[in-house]
């Protein structure tokens, strides 16, 4: 458990996907620009990442890998299965939420598609296999690692909706000062770094 | 003079068209700062300059063969599917580039780690072969695939190269060409600790950190934008 909330909080603050590897940019900066929808895509990342990295972990483990039921190494067919899993997956998210909830999916409408192309996605089940993690560490890294990109999002969302009304030079408007409050944020985060959770869960 | 310009035209037999599928992405219709595609592995690995020059020629290649193998495939292929068959073609030239690294040049496949394995998902690839692949000749799309490599390219050693020079001190470090501009020790060309007129220089270390590539992303926008004005963003 303390490993658990250990991972979670460091990947959702101080390893935030956004704002220090940039995972995930070109949807952030795309659907940032008001906090409803940001909400929404946020909301699905979360979902996808606490789904996709779990189910990578047990084909990592249990297919390719040496050790494994077909007991070859085929690490070299990766990128391939991950990225046919994720895309399987959003595709089934779709068909439940549409399902269970048709209120829901109106909302999220064409977000859900875009979130096969979120660098996010394929990069935290990369980076699960490059960190070597086991399997409930690696559903605490997917869920804390979609909340951290939904904290993102939010954020400069957020930022966005105030900046319309602020006077800025007319070049730098829009995406130019996207970026820069990006930076802004990053830095914010980066006083985090060095923090180790674990101490807080030591039991003590 | 003008038989040098007759030879490269001869070299290089081209259309008016073709040279601007070719040129167009450099500047005018750049895929990182104007289309505003692929910008997650554009920051991420330009700490350093070895590392983008080799992200660089990567995605470059694999936009060229994706955009060229999907036209030469695109009448074959049901609407349904598409994505599937473009994420398949994408993922096979991307382990391509990823075993080759691994193979030839180790420590710079350490370095770029995981981002290797991100030009699947880097949206210039998937939207080139959406919004061009798709409809039309191989030859064309090739060309548009190159330009668009480079000029993703060209984005990224601007920014890596302002980065290595500040952070740092060097440029080209880890390769045969290491230049070691300006430091605290008699290895650099401009020593601070002796040097009379640089002596209060010290590497930023802002540069290093990942936020300094998305502040110099912003002011190229700002740069490119002012120059251009069709491109401001009215909204």
């Amino acid at each position: 458990m303390e490993d658990f909330l250990n991972i979670f909080i460091k990947s959702a603050f101080v390893e935030n996907l956004v704002l220090s590897y940039f995972l995930g940019m070109c949807s952030y900066l795309a659907v940032s620009k008001s906090v409803k929808t940001a909400m929404g895509l946020g909301l699905a990342v979360i979902f996808v990442l606490g789904i996709t990295v779990p189910i990578n972990w047990l084909i990592n483990h249990y297919i390719l890998s040496e050790g494994g039921l077909l007991g070859m190494d085929l690490t070299f067919l990766r990128f391939i299965l991950f990225i046919a899993v994720i895309a399987s997956m959003v595709q089934l998210v779709e068909m439940v939420i549409e399902k269970v909830s048709p209120a829901l999916y109106n909302s999220l409408g064409i977000f859900l598609p875009l979130i096969t192309v979120n660098c996010a996605i394929l990069g935290a089940s990369l980076f699960m296999i490059s960190r070597e993690y086991n399997f409930s560490e690696s559903v605490a890294f997917g869920l804390g690692g979609g909340f951290g990109w939904f904290l993102a999002i939010i954020a400069i969302a957020a930022i966005r909706e105030k900046l319309k009304y602020s006077n800025i030079p007319a070049p730098l408007r829009g995406l130019g000062i996207a970026f820069i409050i990006t930076g802004l944020m990053g830095m914010a985060f980066m006083g985090l770094m060095g923090i180790d959770p674990a101490i807080f869960f030591s039991g003590k | 003079m003008a038989e040098v310009k007759e030879s490269k035209k001869a070299l290089f037999p081209m259309t008016k068209k073709e040279r601007k599928l070719l040129f167009d992405p450099l500047n005018d219709n750049n895929p990182v700062t104007v289309q505003v595609l692929g910008i997650c592995s554009a920051l991420a690995v330009t700490s350093m300059l070895l590392p983008s020059i080799v992200m660089a020629i990567a995605v470059t290649f694999v936009i060229a063969f994706s955009n060229l193998t999907i036209s030469l495939l695109r009448n074959y292929i049901p609407k349904q599917v598409r994505m599937i068959v473009q994420l398949v073609v994408i993922a096979f030239l991307v382990t391509i580039v990823e075993l080759t690294l691994k193979a030839y040049s180790y420590p710079v496949y350490k370095q770029l780690s995981v981002f290797i394995g991100l030009i699947i998902t880097n949206c210039i690839v998937m939207g080139r072969l959406e919004a061009f692949a798709m409809a039309n000749k191989p030859w064309q799309s090739f060309l548009d695939g190159i330009g668009n490599g480079l000029g993703y390219g060209i984005i990224l050693i601007i920014i890596s190269f302002i980065r290595e020079l500040f952070g740092r001190g060097t440029l080209l470090s880890g390769t045969p060409l290491e230049m070691k501009i300006i430091g605290a020790s008699s290895d650099f060309w401009i020593d601070t600790t002796t040097n009379p007129y640089f002596g209060w220089y010290v590497n930023n270390n802002l540069m290093v950190l990942p936020a300094a590539a998305l502040f110099i992303m912003g002011l190229i926008i700002w740069y490119q934008r002012s120059k251009n004005s069709k491109l401001v963003d009215i909204s």
